[in-house]
């Protein structure tokens, strides 16, 4: 089985989110996050935070729209059918707040056979309003049989 | 923590993944699974929060959290997170993290940096 390296390094257009406070306050309580700071002003203000405060792995929330078309793209020929998620890594920075805006960048950062699968290793940047970074991902999708 | 019977179809409308394993118990076992299955970074959120609590509750003390998506998670089946801490260094602790659901591990090798003020 070969694999098809030559789209390493394609970026996608960039994704621009607004963080809403009641999707934060949703995001929560699905995932059973109970602390205040998830779900109320006030709370979050006097913890130092600019407005309600997205729980960490609420970057996944904002980055999917970037993420879609990479995983989607015909030129890589992902058969989803046959995909996993295999790994995760997120590198957080600057807390994502009711009331941001955030824009995220998907690239294709490697792509390689190992044991019979491919492997389709895409990287997420996102950034907040004011340019800053808030979160990094890695995103690590195997297909059997290629 | 226990996720009931529904969690898949809310963790579903808060990210918007509605891939029909995770909610339509009838299109799961259609295609092998034993039933509907719990999103992965459910999962994966369900370690991020073991960590956030372990670190006084403090959501940006998560600096980095790095996971392997294995074994099948189930709703209303209980989630077991637990951690060692490896190392500490700079002011972090890394901290090694499994998730398990009755014995089968569905989160493996995380990895969690966790920055204590």
């Amino acid at each position: 089985m070969a694999v098809d390296t030559t789209n390493i390094g394609k970026t996608y257009p960039p994704f621009e989110y607004e963080v809403g406070r009641e999707k934060i306050r949703e995001y929560a309580s699905a995932v059973g996050e109970g602390s205040p700071v998830h779900q109320d002003r006030e709370a979050a203000r006097a913890a130092g935070f600019r407005d309600v405060v997205a729980p960490p792995m609420f970057a996944v929330v904002y980055s999917a729209g970037a993420m879609a078309p990479a995983i989607l793209d015909p030129e890589l020929g992902i058969n989803l059918m046959m995909m996993l998620h295999g790994s995760q890594e997120f590198v957080w920075a600057e807390p994502v707040c009711a009331g941001d805006t955030v824009v995220t960048t998907a690239t294709v950062k490697d792509v390689y056979e190992k044991d019979g699968k491919a492997f389709y290793v895409f990287e997420s940047n996102s950034r907040n309003q004011d340019a800053t970074d808030v979160v990094r991902g890695t995103w690590t999708n195997i297909v059997r049989g290629g | 923590m226990t996720p009931d019977k529904y969690v898949p179809h809310r963790y579903a409308g808060a990210s918007g993944d509605f891939n029909p394993i995770h909610i339509d118990p009838e299109f799961a076992k259609a295609v092998g699974l034993p039933g509907n299955i719990l999103h992965g970074l459910y999962a994966m959120a369900q370690v991020a929060r073991a960590n956030v609590a372990a670190a006084d509750g403090d959501p940006r003390a998560l600096r980095r959290l790095s996971v392997q998506f294995r074994g099948m998670g189930f709703p209303e089946q209980e989630i077991t997170v637990s951690g060692e801490v490896k190392e500490m260094r700079d002011g972090r602790a890394f901290v090694d993290t499994v998730a398990e659901q009755s014995g089968n591990q569905i989160i493996r090798n995380a990895e969690a940096e966790l920055e204590l003020g």
